[in-house]
């Protein structure tokens, strides 16, 4: 069983707007973020979400030596919905040893040392502007977070593909259950880079259009960046994450197991550690890629184990898929969906694929839930399940 | 400053079984004599295990971060005598599979849509916990962590944390490989090395050495370095700061040493044998 522990501050950033407010109202709009690719040098006939403006916005000085893309969405992320101040106030709070830090990226800062590349000096090393050894390794993001937040515990990168930033709230759980922290800012954050266009690509999982999540017709994904934190505490006040589940499926690198054996396992682990019957999740966010095998999957697995009226749905459609950061991204939306009241259905798709049970809508609804879950499937079969109330279960 | 300890029941892992590969540490059995300085390392670099794992045809084409890290880890579950299916594991690297992100960034900067789709999927961090529990059928969950010069103090912490957290037996393994190319200027490895603990919450007919750990914030870190000979069999790994531990589970003796886990925290680990 887990700790239940309060979700005092989230907030997400994305092509679907930056900050809660924005990401609610796109949702509300059924306003997509995703544009056709203008990103990639090489043409490459794609949709993406793509975040504006970070070209243009330097981390500050006394950050120079973390300045790259995946940094600066970090930063942008941090300063919206007053995260970094409720940050800073668990920090005076609990003292800077005491608040864990931890992340999730799937390839990081890797746009740089891909930049290193391109601009090679005739000797063969990176150009001097990139001669920053911390902008070409994995762990960029959680030290320049560490950094910038002034935390002195414990900071840990986690890079498990797609479910990394969902994974953070579990690794976060156990440090504050064994008291080795006191409250801790989870999150995750992914930005567009040669390496995963190209590489989605290549693995022919790339849709030429914006992404139609369990649409019969769709074909493939669209790949998004965003960033996004939260910070959880034993004592507070906002929801609650009661619990997760995490799973492998054992069965191939970049293709999910096809009676979805892992997903299985990681909802069941999520309702246990929480206490909460799959008859009391009023909504679910799906992991919903728009790959064909992927909502094929999933969608079996919805309709094999929830009943009628619970509401699943994508929101990939707004946001493209974020990878390392879908899981904190749609974490935020899980938790918009329990506070407002609005259960996002899923864009771009025009008809529902006959694998669906009856919980997967296209439309959006109004409807106070008390409890939700948020779906992340990664490459390598690695599963993450969070379930999160409104309200205490028991 | 401050404690920052967990309760001290909670704090205990029983090391079960232990694996380790360099070139001129092939194995744990031999590693034991020559951390102890019992026995000189083999001069010849032995060859790049090959893992059983796999299928023959995938065994010779995975990639050094697959090939080190699933020796390692199978060798550690062999002795303690657990079925890889059912353990947990905690996969830490510094810079995963550099040879790949080379592979990677020198086909984007010439021709992008000549991009493997199998290095694509091989360069994700978690490439090789996700080849190990294919490979073992393992359906409980992994992590991969990293963090710069400090992944592998934040990777054992995470497996004792989930030892102590879940009270079940947790895989660890730390890898980082040799590349070459304009990548290793920034991201420095040379050699392989892999290691693997199997820890669990209990003694057991299986355990080898227990381990008493705390957290400690310290303002400078000095973390137990090893000896200067057997550093040298490692130097220039980015997994090197594994050594300590090898060193001390190798000894066979009462010993505490320093791992430093971030920068402004250490874990003190009390070996008993």
């Amino acid at each position: 069983m887990s700790l239940a522990l309060h979700v005092t501050a989230y907030t997400a950033t994305s092509a679907a707007g930056e900050g809660r407010d924005a990401l609610l109202a796109a949702l509300r709009e059924r306003r997509s973020g995703l544009r056709a690719n203008d990103f990639t040098a090489a043409p490459l006939a794609t949709w993406i979400g793509r975040v504006d403006g970070l070209e243009q916005e330097p981390l500050p000085e006394r950050f120079a030596a973390w300045d790259c893309r995946n940094n600066r969405l970090a930063w942008r992320a941090l300063n919206v919905d007053g995260f970094f101040d409720a940050a800073l106030a668990a920090r005076d709070r609990h003292g800077a040893a005491r608040v864990a830090l931890v992340v999730g990226t799937s390839t990081s800062s890797i746009a740089a040392t891909e930049e290193g590349y391109a601009r090679l000096q005739p000797d063969g090393q990176y150009p001097p502007d990139l001669r920053r050894p911390i902008v070409h390794t994995t762990h960029s993001l959680g030290s320049f977070v560490q950094k910038a937040l002034g935390l002195t515990g414990i900071s840990v990168t986690v890079a498990t593909a797609c479910s990394s930033s969902a994974k953070v709230f579990a690794q976060a759980e156990r440090l504050i259950r064994l008291g080795l922290a006191d409250a801790a800012v989870v999150g995750g954050v992914d930005t567009l880079c040669g390496s995963v266009l190209f590489g989605f690509n290549a693995l022919e999982l790339v849709s030429p259009e914006p992404c139609r999540p369990f649409d019969p017709e769709r074909r493939g994904i669209s790949l998004g960046e965003a960033g996004g934190f939260a910070l959880l505490e034993k004592e507070g006040r906002g929801p609650w994450l009661l619990g997760y589940g995490e799973s492998s499926d054992a069965h191939h690198m970049s293709s999910p197991h096809p009676r979805g054996l892992g997903a299985r396992r990681a909802i069941a682990a999520a309702l246990t550690r929480g206490r909460v019957g799959a008859h009391a999740i009023g909504y679910i966010n799906l992991h919903g890629t728009a790959s064909r095998k992927n909502d094929e999957i999933e969608a079996q697995v919805v309709a094999d184990l929830f009943p009628a009226h619970t509401r699943a749905s994508s929101t990939k459609g707004w946001t493209g898929h974020a990878l390392g950061a879908a899981g904190i991204l749609e974490a935020a939306i899980t938790l918009l969906a329990l506070e407002s009241g609005t259960l996002p259905g899923t864009l771009n798709s025009r008809a529902i694929d006959p694998a669906c049970g009856a919980q997967l809508r296209l439309e959006n609804e109004e409807r106070a839930i008390d409890f939700a879950l948020s779906n992340s499937f990664g490459f390598g079969g690695s599963n993450c399940v969070l379930l999160f109330g409104s309200r205490w279960p028991h | 400053m401050a404690a920052l300890s967990a309760v001290a029941a909670v704090n205990v892992a029983c090391v079960e079984g232990v694996g380790v590969w360099a070139s001129r540490l092939p194995g744990w059995d031999a590693a034991r004599e020559i951390l102890r300085g019992e026995r000189g390392a083999p001069e010849a670099r032995a060859p790049r295990p090959a893992p059983e794992l796999l299928a023959p045809t995938e065994r010779r084409r995975a990639p050094d971060t697959v090939a080190v890290a699933l020796e390692v880890a199978s060798r550690a579950c062999e002795s303690a005598a657990r079925d890889p299916k059912h353990l947990p594991s905690v996969f830490a690297s510094t810079h995963g599979d550099l040879a790949i992100t080379h592979a990677i960034c020198d086909t984007l900067a010439r021709s992008p849509a000549l991009t493997s789709p199998t290095k694509f999927h091989n360069s994700v961090l978690n490439a090789a916990a996700g080849y190990w529990t294919i490979g073992t059928g393992c359906l409980e969950p992994y992590t991969a962590v990293s963090g710069h010069e400090h992944t592998f103090g934040k990777g054992l912490f995470e497996a004792v944390v989930q030892v102590a957290s879940e009270r079940a037996a947790v895989l660890f393994v730390a890898y980082d490989i040799e590349c070459a190319g304009p990548v290793v200027t920034m991201a420095p490895s040379q050699g392989l090395l892999g290691m693997a603990l199997v820890l669990a919450p209990e003694n057991s007919s299986h355990t080898k050495a227990r381990v008493r750990w705390e957290l400690r914030g310290s303002t400078a870190p000095q973390p137990t370095a090893a000896r200067a000979a057997n550093a040298a069999l490692v130097a220039g790994n980015a997994m090197a700061p594994c050594l300590p531990l090898l060193e001390a589970l190798a000894d066979g003796k009462a010993r505490s040493i320093c791992v430093i886990v971030a920068p402004q925290l250490v874990i003190d680990i009390h070996v008993e044998p």
